[in-house]
């Protein structure tokens, strides 16, 4: 008995004289292996001579690094993850716990925070200041989170790998500058024609890739990409080439007030406020916002439909699905267009933001993003795809914000140049710790008692 | 809609929902089925057995039009007069026109989506037509919400019969095997068809839920006049329930009627066992006349 009860001190105890001597020994470890390594250094001197320089501040910081570091990994870091994997265990045996209001309320805490944070953005830095994160980080990550919803369509829910997504969003692009430009039509006119233009490559892309599965059917969709940016390259009598397309008209208000400079409907002077660029971009901020809503409301209705479940059902057993007299050729079709079109609208919304579209913009490392963010979010989660999306481009966006880097690895290191390695290593970490994305688990488009979501380890990711 | 007298024994009412001529399958050069022929009739629960390998499951895929067979015709009469000629159709047309429903040997379920949805994918067509091909359905027209009221409630019919209502909201991957079975049944059977084909809805099933099994399908039969036409080993299965059995061997039929006229068919003896005990007690005491032969 009293051995029992006297455990925990001398445990506690115990675990303090181990963590110390632990510690002592990483040192005198560490002094071993480093001390000829880091501890002396051969250089030549001014005269060409080979001298030994002795470093043994560098070598004591080595060594204590070592031993701290063992100190605390024994003593506090250990015994912190053996607590926090008690207690995870102890939060599944008890589930009945509500969730907090804000992971309830997320879908409406985001949509309304994303709805303010133009606003934020101007109170904040001011009309000119703000541009750089409503247009840099607002606008671009709302572009690819679209991007991604539109392709979670064919990805996520039919289970259909398309590697040449990019395509639909090029035409979409080309379809607005090309239109506007030789017709005059309007963005409004030509946002929902960029869509339908765009499924309409869908299904043609749709038709020779149906009866292939699984990697020929990416290596196919790949190709389809390729295709489309060499032919905006070479076609250069339509598309102009490399050189691209500029000057594209801006949107305006649905027609009532206008962003160009010279109009008398301008949304500057109609408000009397002063002229700034900031105004479009946030109006551009708002469009998008909406697009991407419309995208995920669609999505959402959609797998309440039976063509959405179709499309779920395809994703998990194509034969199963013949078996039940659906028409798989239809569905993959509907799968295909769908998602090319919402890449066409998005694509129609980068023509009128840029001003400016050349073929450079379409490559297949832009396919690769989007299919990444898709797959990092979680395939068939809307939710886990758009933080994915903020997470892969913002985080992106913001290591170019990152000056004091210089002041730890010297003048020289620039941060923009390391963003894809960086990119790529967060991918890598984020695939090992949720294999299955960051939303993992289904929810389920219909239930008789209650909405259980369904775990991870039993959706499929699709065969084509 | 099924003749509830209709026991197998005594009258064959001849009126075939099924029937195959002069069926062939060759992969290659091997024959898998050659020139078979049979019926099965409607309301009745038909049979297909032979040792492994004997062809059962190439028929199923001709029936239900996963395979295109080398010759032979395959005609499929449903209620309504109306006849569809199988070998012609694609296999989806196969379920949704010609309203032939299968399941297959390994247990093929949507396993991530939850037991309720299994079900309501196997509705696609007729939910497909209640919204307008999805169009009206995105604007919210009540008709596709009565459909969708519709065809939850036939999904709970059927969760009932299966005894997996209980289950209804998990993820099918996450049912024990024999509820799985049950549940690819059971959504064969939202498909609304008239001819049901199983293919070894017993294999893997312990003797209380083969009872189960049993229940559900005889059950199917009264209940909805559903035609069935099953692949199994399990004896118990195909003698208790099934009309008309049908014997294969080889791709050939070598047998052909009610199971009692089956069981005793010395050639289907011969089939699986080799010879039967009795004739090998024959054998041994004509080897023993000959040895004493011998001995005088």
């Amino acid at each position: 008995m009293a051995n029992i009860t006297t455990n925990p001190e001398s445990a506690g105890g115990s675990l303090t004289a181990r963590a110390l001597r632990e510690g002592f020994y990483a040192g005198i470890v560490s002094l071993g292996l480093f001390v000829l390594f880091v501890g002396l250094e051969t250089t030549q001197n001014i005269r060409n001579e080979l001298v030994l320089r002795q470093r043994w501040g560098l070598l004591l910081t080595f060594v204590l690094v070592a031993a701290v570091g063992r100190f605390l990994t024994v003593a506090y870091v250990r015994p912190w993850v053996a607590a926090r994997k008690a207690a995870a265990v102890a939060r599944v045996r008890d589930e009945s716990a509500p969730d907090s209001f804000f992971k309830r309320n997320f879908n409406a805490i985001a949509i309304v925070a994303l709805i303010l944070y133009p606003i934020l953005a101007m109170l904040i830095f001011g009309v000119q200041g703000s541009l750089k994160w409503v247009d840099n980080f607002g606008i671009q990550i709302l572009i690819y989170v679209m991007l991604a919803w539109g392709l979670n369509i064919v990805v996520g829910l039919a289970g259909l790998l398309d590697l040449g997504y990019v395509a639909f969003y090029a035409v979409g692009a080309y379809s607005y500058a090309l239109l506007s430009q030789h017709f005059g039509f309007s963005f409004w006119v030509l946002l929902p024609l960029a869509g339908i233009l765009a499924a309409f490559w869908g299904m043609i892309l749709g038709f020779p890739v149906l009866r292939l599965k699984g990697d020929y059917l990416a290596i196919v969709t790949l190709a389809f990409g390729e295709i489309i940016r060499l032919v905006l390259i070479n076609w250069t009598e339509v598309t102009r080439g490399t050189f691209g397309i500029s000057s594209i008209p801006k949107a305006s208000v649905f027609g009532i007030w206008s962003f160009d400079v010279g109009a008398a409907n301008n949304f500057a002077k109609v408000f009397g406020l002063p002229m700034s660029s900031a105004y479009y971009k946030v109006f551009l901020f708002y469009l998008i916002l909406a697009l991407a809503l419309l995208t995920a409301y669609v999505t959402i209705r959609l797998r309440r439909m039976p063509v959405g479940r179709a499309w779920e059902a395809l994703r998990e057993d194509e034969i199963a699905c013949r078996s039940l007299g659906i028409n798989t050729v239809t569905t993959k079709l509907t799968a295909f267009s769908i998602g090319a079109m919402f890449g066409g609208f998005a694509g129609s919304f980068f023509a009128v933001r840029q001003g400016f579209v050349s073929p450079e913009s379409f490559v297949f490392l832009e396919s690769a993003i989007i299919l990444s963010i898709v797959v990092l979010g979680g395939m068939g989660s809307l939710v886990g795809i758009a933080v994915a999306a903020a997470v892969m481009v913002g985080g992106t966006e913001l290591l170019r914000e990152m000056q004091f880097l210089k002041q730890i690895f010297g003048p020289d290191f620039t941060p923009e140049l390391y963003r894809m390695l960086i990119f790529g290593l967060a991918m890598v970490i984020v695939m090992v710790w949720k294999p299955r994305g960051f939303v993992g688990s289904r929810e389920p488009t219909a239930f008789l008692k209650e909405r259980k979501a369904v775990s991870g380890s039993f959706t499929k990711e699709g065969h084509g | 809609m099924a003749p509830e007298t209709n026991t197998a024994t005594d009258t064959m009412t001849n009126d075939p929902i099924l029937k195959v001529e002069h069926l062939s399958m060759r992969f290659g050069g091997l024959m898998a089925i050659n020139d078979l022929s049979f019926e099965a009739q409607r309301g009745e629960i038909t049979a297909l057995i032979g040792p492994n390998g004997a062809g059962k499951t190439t028929v199923f895929n001709c029936v239900t039009g996963f395979y295109k067979p080398t010759m032979g015709m395959i005609s499929m009469r449903q209620a309504s007069g109306k006849t569809f000629l199988l070998e012609r159709m694609p296999d989806f047309e196969i379920t949704r026109d010609a309203k032939v429903a299968r399941t297959f040997q390994n247990i093929r379920l949507f396993t991530g989506l939850t037991v309720l949805e299994n079900l309501l994918v196997a509705q696609h067509n007729t939910l497909m037509k209640a919204s307008g091909y999805t169009i009206l359905g995105l604007l919210g027209l009540p008709a596709y919400k009565n459909a969708s009221a519709a065809s939850i409630e036939l999904a709970k019919h059927w969760l009932e019969k299966a005894h997996l209502i209980e289950r209804a909201d998990d993820p099918a991957g996450d049912l024990p095997y024999g509820a799985q079975r049950r549940l690819e049944i059971a959504r064969a059977m939202c498909t609304g068809p008239e001819f049901l084909c199983l293919d070894e809805p017993a294999a893997g099933l312990n003797p209380r839920e083969s009872l189960a099994l049993n229940e559900l399908l005889t059950g199917i039969r009264r209940d909805t006049g559903t035609s069935i036409l099953l692949i199994e080993h399990d004896m118990s299965v195909v003698m208790e329930i099934s009309d008309h059995v049908v014997v294969l061997e080889y791709g050939q039929k070598i047998s052909d009627g009610t199971p009692d006229h089956v069981k005793n068919d010395p050639k289907v003896i011969a089939a699986y066992l080799g010879v039967e005990d009795e004739e090998v007690e024959e054998v041994i005491e004509e080897i023993e006349e000959i040895e004493e032969g011998g001995k005088h």
